[in-house]
C-alpha cells in the first residue's frame, strides 16, 4: 500500500509528465487558454491514462514481452514479440479514446462541443504513449502499481494545464511584449513552471 | 510512375512544389508557428547528436507515411482513416527503431521511449491529415520532407544551442578553448536541465516574430 502512495506522489509532483519530460504539450499549449476547457481535458486524459496503462501492462506482461507467452505451453516459452510493441499499445489508446469520446458524447454535450477537436486528438497525445511506454521501462511490479502511475500521471498532467490556464487567464491583462505574445511567452512560463517542480526532485520517497 | 505523370503536367521542381519544402522551414515552421510536435523537441535536445539522429528519423517516417497514405488516400474509408494513419505511421517507426538498436546503440539507448514517441508526433498526423489525404505522392513527399525539415531545424538549433552552453561541446567534442575555463568561464547548467528547452524556444519563437512582424499572435 505504501508503495502505490509512492507511485502515485512521485509520477504527481517528481516525474511530472508535463513538467518533467515536456510529454502531451501540443494539447497542453493549444487547450490552455481558458480554465474550463482544460479542466475538461484533463479529466479525460487522467481517464484515458487510467484505463490504458494497466491494460497495456496486461498485454506488455502476459502478450508482449519476452518468455510472456510462456502460459501457452512450453513450445512459447522463448517467443519474444516486444518489437510489436507500438504497434499493439496505439492501437488499445486509439480504441479507448474512441470510447471515452462516445461516453462524454452521451452524458455530457456541452463538454463534447467545447472540447471539439481535441478529444479525438488525445490519441495522439504523446503523454498517453509516453506513460504506457515508461510504464514498460520501469518494470512495475505488479498492476496496482502500474494503475496507481497511470492515474497520478493522469493528475499531474491536469495540475499542469489547470496551473498554465489560470496563468494565461491573468496575463492577458499584462502587457507583454507583441512578438512574445500568445505562444511565446506561454514557452517561457512553461520553463519557470518547469524549475519550480524541479525543487521536489529532492525528496526521498 | 506517379513521378513520370507529374512531368507531363509540371515540372518536379515547380515554383509551388518548392515552396512545399521552403515555407515549413520559416514561414510556416511546425514548432514556432503551427506549434506542433513540442514534446520530442524539449527532451531529446540535451546534445547535438540525439537532436540530429531523431531530426533524420522523422524526416524518414514523414516523408515515407505521407507517400503511403497519399497513394492509398483513394481507398482508405474516411471513418477509419486515424486506425489507418497510426498503422502506417508505427510500422515506419518501428523499422526506424529497429535500424536505431542495431547501427547506433548507444544514441537509441539515450534517445529511448522518444523514438516510439515519434508516432503521437501531431506534425506526422496533422500533414497525413492536412495534406497527404487530398494530394499526389510526389507533393506529399516534398510538403512531409518540407515539414519535417523544418522541425529538424528548430531541434538542431536548441540542441545546438542546450550542447554548446550548457556543456562546451559539440557532438561531444570540446569547442570552447580551455583558456577560457583557466580565465573563469563555467559552463551554464541551467541549460542540461529541460526547463531550459522551453525557454529557449520560446526565445526563439520571440526573435523569429520580432523579424517578421505579421506572424504576431493576437490573441
Amino acid at each position: 500500500m505504501e508503495e502505490l502512495v509512492n507511485i502515485f506522489v512521485r509520477s504527481v509532483f517528481i516525474d511530472n509528465l508535463v513538467l518533467a519530460y515536456y510529454l502531451g504539450m501540443c494539447s497542453y499549449l493549444a487547450v490552455s487558454r481558458t480554465v474550463q476547457t482544460s479542466v475538461g481535458l484533463g479529466f479525460a486524459v487522467i481517464f484515458v491514462l487510467g484505463i490504458t496503462v494497466p491494460i497495456n501492462y496486461l498485454i506488455d506482461n502476459y502478450l508482449l514481452s519476452r518468455g510472456a507467452l510462456a502460459w501457452l505451453g512450453p513450445r512459447f516459452a522463448e517467443v519474444d514479440l516486444s518489437f510489436l510493441t507500438f504497434i499493439v499499445f496505439i492501437a488499445i489508446i486509439a480504441s479507448m479514446v474512441q470510447l471515452v469520446e462516445m461516453i462524454i458524447e452521451k452524458f455530457s454535450p456541452t463538454l463534447y462541443n467545447s472540447l471539439g477537436i481535441f478529444l479525438p486528438l488525445i490519441a495522439v497525445n504523446c503523454a498517453i504513449l509516453g506513460a504506457s511506454l515508461f510504464m514498460q521501462e520501469r518494470n512495475y511490479a505488479n498492476i496496482a502499481e502500474a494503475t496507481s502511475f497511470g492515474l497520478g500521471s493522469g493528475v499531474g498532467w491536469f495540475l499542469a494545464i489547470v496551473g498554465i490556464a489560470a496563468i494565461r487567464e491573468k496575463i492577458r491583462y499584462s502587457n507583454v511584449p507583441a512578438p512574445l505574445r500568445g505562444l511565446g511567452i506561454t514557452f517561457i512560463i512553461t520553463g519557470l513552471m518547469g524549475i519550480a517542480f524541479m525543487s521536489f526532485m529532492g525528496i526521498e520517497l | 510512375m506517379s513521378e513520370n505523370t507529374k512531368n507531363k503536367a509540371e515540372p518536379l521542381f515547380s515554383y509551388k512544389n518548392k515552396k512545399l519544402i521552403t515555407n515549413p522551414i520559416g514561414k510556416e515552421n511546425p514548432i514556432t508557428i503551427q506549434v506542433l510536435g513540442i514534446c520530442s523537441v524539449l527532451a531529446v535536445t540535451v546534445q547535438l547528436r540525439p537532436s540530429l539522429v531523431l531530426a533524420i528519423a522523422v524526416v524518414a517516417v514523414m516523408g515515407i507515411s505521407n507517400v503511403v497514405i497519399s497513394l492509398i488516400r483513394n481507398i482508405t474509408p474516411p471513418r477509419i482513416r486515424i486506425i489507418v494513419q497510426l498503422t502506417v505511421i508505427a510500422s515506419l517507426v518501428i523499422i526506424v527503431d529497429e535500424v536505431l538498436k542495431a547501427a547506433m546503440y548507444d544514441v537509441s539507448r539515450q534517445l529511448a521511449i522518444f523514438v516510439g514517441l515519434i508516432i503521437t508526433n501531431c506534425i506526422i498526423m496533422g500533414r497525413l491529415e492536412g495534406f497527404a489525404l487530398y494530394n499526389k505522392p510526389w507533393p506529399s513527399f516534398l510538403d512531409g520532407i518540407g515539414n519535417a525539415s523544418g522541425y529538424g531545424a528548430v531541434l538542431i538549433a536548441v540542441g545546438f544551442i542546450r550542447e554548446l552552453f550548457g556543456s562546451g561541446t559539440l557532438m561531444g567534442q570540446q569547442v570552447i578553448p580551455e583558456f577560457l575555463y583557466n580565465i573563469g568561464y563555467v559552463d551554464n547548467g541551467l541549460f542540461i536541465l529541460p526547463p531550459m528547452a522551453m525557454i529557449a524556444v520560446g526565445v526563439m519563437i520571440w526573435v523569429q516574430r520580432t523579424r517578421d512582424p505579421e506572424l504576431i499572435d493576437v490573441s
